[in-house]
């Protein structure tokens, strides 16, 4: 099922701006890779040009290739639709439909083929769909309930269950421990863990030592000052990154202590 | 009830934390009970407009059948003031609903267009026209929907009787005239596109960012964005949407009066003349050579058409409230 | 810069044209019934503004012959049959005088409402306000001109007819229109602004007259032009209070006025006229529909006007707030 992903000479601009600039990367199937780097550094930007999610905002468009499995992803005859269907993508809040059941949030991605799916069939790929998710035992019994009525950390689950239901062959993932609590955070990063067996991961963080404990390869981005294009510093395996980058600038920011990043987070929104 | 608005200031100089009340005096405790007066002032004429019209309909609601027969021009013997309304409300409800069939579904499309997929440099100025729909005058619907709409339905009246004839509201004959009920709800569903089509814009313009991205991120087409995201959050909205514009259908006077050939049948033939006539329409018509009882049942028929507006724009502004407090609270 | 090393793609061909047809789309239905809901939605738009355009076309085409300088300054006092030679400078005279009426009865009793519901608004007082103010918009324009009947045959008897009436018709219809667009223009002005004045010592009132007002008074105006553009084409209030005449009126408390919407529609009901000696300069026959269609277009230029006016003022004269 997973997919490798190469990236050559992407630039990624809003309008006139050049958000990202000159991004070359591949990333390898059933794996984990991590993008870091301070806040405003295009992280995240580039990380929706991976299944298109980047030209839903007006007047953003690419330049360069995203290729998966050597077809680009920007060719004439690629329908984004389909690409979103094959890359999935978790965001950094929960967003389970408000007004669907938990059963329903986890077949709507299923629905939308059209396909008349069978009854049995539905409830198997439900049941499938929030074991993977390491949500079954919770809510098992109450799949007529809305999706809204979760935890915060569940309902993430729930969209990672939805994301995967449609059985992608990639799966994004934005920040999507941010506004969860310790222990839902673990859980995730569990299932992180368990999900790279399927599909290839790639995740945006912003916290250095989630990087660490769930990603094979680790990307740093960093961007020069307000109104620069983000860059890709260095990419290379996590244990790499964390112990001997090539780069002055990888090492600052992965070195610093913590407030120290935090200030630079804070400088990079501000300006 | 204005007490609960206004805390008595005497109160504070015993209290130092709540000093800040004792500013409340002179001019500005003035101008304080002036701004509610004002508002005060609104609710009085509300119940000022019930209590008026129910003291004016008083003397026809209590007239006997052959008093009324006895004053009011074409009313008919030996029938009770409910009767004769009877067909009154009926017409006014069928043109009010064939009105709102036609402009919900095209006003939830312009809702769509100007929210999901005109340019967004472009949204606000497409709002503004469909706006301007609002603005023109309820008489120059009636000159246009006689000299233009009328002669141009024509041919889709016709066609409409000759292969749907079997459908009661179809059925024939078709009045060579166009001054039918089909005209006139077309013209209504016209005027009713706007308040519809703003209340559901600002509706689907509110759909979360977060639950479009999740639709589209699912592999979902624009169109199935909207069915998964958008339609479900802005249901409720669309509902109270259509049901102001059923209340504004409901007393349109104007253009029901000039372009309608009016009868006074329960009849659901809506290509053919003389068949219906709205309440609206009837007391433009009858009033202004009215005189003694006629005019308290002009009047009383008027209560009836405020009646049943009210309870509808009630209904409609109960959903549209309850669902803020419902998004508020998530 | 970037020291991401690419390796050569190591996908099979195989794989690859997997890819690809997963990827391009082969779902035709679905993408058939997007582009569907798309020309509907788009064409949606434009069955709306078909109308509008064959409104605004219709009443131009029709009524620009009619305009003259006789036209707009002559009554139709002693105009008979297929004489062309009235106006409707009568009608121009009472819209102005009653709606100015309306307008200087609506705008304070509006206004204030809504300052009363921005700036004190609490509890079941503001609710009932804000509820019924909704309720108000949809009242029927006809039931706003009985209940005006009503009040004043309670006081003056049955069968008066006066530009006053009318007056107090079109406020009941105005007021909640003028509550409305001035409670979200209030609500624009950012709270900062008051905390502000409010440290410096000045009281809530002169607070809300010399701070909150004059921040809005652009958008104030423009809730009120489109207020008052919203009522001067009502006819049927008017109709069952004001009456009509041939005359020239100033005086709204003494007699029976005549409008342009009421002046449209009895030109319209009165049809075709008989000329005996055929048509002439002084005989034509369809004089009543040319004098409906001249009245129709002054009184969409005025209420076009209003809006524009409307809309221009506020993107010229409010204040960046941001």
């Amino acid at each position: 099922m997973a997919q490798r992903i190469d990236v050559k000479d992407l630039n990624i601009y809003y309008g006139d701006f050049l958000a990202v600039q000159d991004v070359s990367m591949t990333i390898d199937p059933q794996s984990v890779t991590a993008f870091i780097g301070p806040s405003g550094c295009g992280k995240s930007t580039f990380l929706r040009t991976l299944n298109r999610m980047h030209e839903v905002i007006p007047g953003a468009r690419v330049e360069g290739t995203v290729e998966m499995e050597g077809v680009d992803l920007y060719g004439d005859d690629i329908d984004p639709v389909a690409v979103r269907r094959n890359v999935g993508m978790v965001f950094q809040r929960p967003n389970p439909f408000p007004t669907m059941s938990i059963r329903d949030n986890v077949l709507a991605g299923v629905r939308l083929n059209n396909r008349r799916i069978s009854k049995s069939a539905a409830e198997e790929l439900v049941e499938a769909s929030l074991r993977g998710a390491n949500l079954w035992n919770e809510v098992k019994d109450r799949l007529d309930r809305p999706g809204s009525g979760l935890s915060g950390g569940q309902q993430q689950r729930l969209c990672i269950a939805r994301a995967i239901a449609v059985k992608p062959q990639v799966l994004l993932m934005d920040e999507p421990c941010s506004a969860l609590d310790p222990i839902s955070t673990l859980a995730i990063e569990d299932l992180i863990g368990e999900l790279k067996q399927d599909y290839t991961i790639v995740i945006v963080t912003h916290n250095m030592q989630q990087a660490a404990r769930v990603s094979d390869r680790t990307a740093f981005f960093n961007i020069a000052g307000t109104g620069k294009p983000g860059r890709l510093i260095e990419m290379n395996e996590t244990s790499t990154i964390f112990s001997t980058p090539a780069e002055q600038a990888t090492e600052d920011y992965v070195s610093a202590p913590f407030l120290v990043r935090a200030s630079q987070d804070v400088a990079a929104v501000g300006t | 009830m204005t007490t609960t608005v206004s805390p008595p200031p005497e109160r504070a100089p015993g209290r130092p934390r709540r000093r800040g009340r004792t500013t409340d005096r002179g001019f500005n405790r003035a101008f304080r009970w002036i701004a509610v007066g004002a508002g005060v002032l609104i609710l009085a004429v509300l119940a000022a407009v019930a209590v008026f019209l129910l003291q004016q309909a008083w003397p026809a609601l209590t007239a006997g059948s052959d008093e009324l027969a006895a004053s009011v021009p074409r009313y008919p013997d030996d029938t009770s003031l409910l009767e004769y309304v009877g067909p009154l409300v009926f017409g006014t409800l069928l043109a009010a609903a064939l009105a709102l069939a036609l402009a919900t579904p095209v006003a939830m499309g312009i809702a769509l267009f100007i929210s999901h997929y005109a340019p967004p440099r472009l949204s606000q100025v497409l709002g503004y026209l469909v706006d301007l729909l609002a603005a023109v005058p309820s008489v120059i619907y009636g000159l246009w929907g006689i000299f233009v709409l009328g002669p141009a339905a024509l041919p889709v009246w016709e066609w409409l009787n000759s292969w749907f004839g079997w459908f009661p509201l179809f059925a024939g004959p078709v009045s060579p005239t166009s001054r039918v009920l089909a005209t006139v709800a077309v013209v209504l569903a016209v005027m009713i596109l706007p308040i519809i089509t703003a209340v559901a814009r600002e509706v689907f313009l509110q759909t979360p960012k977060l639950h479009e991205e999740a639709a589209l991120a699912l592999g979902a087409t624009r169109w199935e964005m909207v069915r998964t995201a958008v339609l479900p959050f802005g249901r409720s909205g669309v509902i109270s949407a259509a049901m102001l514009g059923l209340g504004r259908a409901l007393g349109e006077t104007m253009a029901v009066l000039m372009i309608l050939s009016p009868g006074f049948l329960y009849s659901f033939k809506i290509l053919d003349s003389s068949q219906q006539q709205t309440i609206a329409a009837y007391i433009a018509l009858d009033f202004p050579e009215a005189s003694g009882l006629a005019v308290n049942t002009l009047i009383a028929t008027g209560l009836v058409l405020f009646v049943i507006t009210l309870a509808v724009n009630m209904g409609a502004r109960a959903i549209v409230a309850r669902r803020k407090e419902f998004s508020g609270a998530n | 810069m970037s020291t991401a090393t690419i390796p050569d793609p190591s996908g099979t061909t195989e794989a690859t044209a997997r890819t690809r047809a997963a990827l391009t789309g082969a779902d035709g239905a679905r993408r058939r019934k997007d582009r569907t809901m798309t020309v509907l939605i788009w064409s949606a738009f434009v069955v709306a503004m078909a109308p509008l355009v064959s409104l605004i076309w219709t009443v131009l085409s029709n009524g620009a012959a009619r305009i003259s300088m006789d036209f707009l300054s002559l009554s139709m006092r002693n105009i008979f049959g297929g004489d062309p030679s009235g106006g409707i400078y009568h009608a121009i005279v009472g819209t102005l005088i009653i709606t100015a009426l309306a307008t200087v009865i609506s705008v304070p009793v509006g206004l204030l409402a809504a300052i009363y519901l921005v700036e004190y608004g609490k509890g079941v007082l503001a609710r009932a306000v804000t509820f019924f103010v909704d309720v108000m918009t949809g009242i029927p324009s006809i039931v706003a001109g009985l209940f005006a009947v009503s009040l004043f045959t309670l006081f003056l008897g049955p069968g008066v007819r006066m530009g006053v009436i009318g007056a107090v018709a079109l406020s009941v219809l105005m007021i909640p229109v003028v509550v409305r667009s001035c409670e979200e223009m209030l609500k624009l002005v950012p709270n900062e602004l008051r905390e502000a004045s409010y440290a410096l010592g000045v009281p809530k009132w002169l607070t809300i007259v010399k701070v909150v007002l004059r921040t809005s008074v652009a958008g104030l105006t423009t809730g009120i032009l489109l207020a008052v553009a919203r009522v001067i084409g009502e006819t049927a209030p008017l109709l069952v209070t004001v009456g009509v005449t041939d005359s020239i009126n100033f005086d709204p408390f003494e007699g029976r006025m005549m409008t342009l919407p009421v002046f449209a529609y009895r030109q319209y009901s009165q049809g075709q006229a008989t000329c005996p000696g055929g048509e002439s300069a002084t005989c034509v026959a369809d004089i009543a529909i040319q004098n409906a269609w001249g009245a129709a277009l002054v009184l969409i230029v005025l209420v076009l006007a209003l809006n524009l006016i409307g809309r221009l003022v506020n993107r010229w004269f409010s204040p960046k707030l941001r």
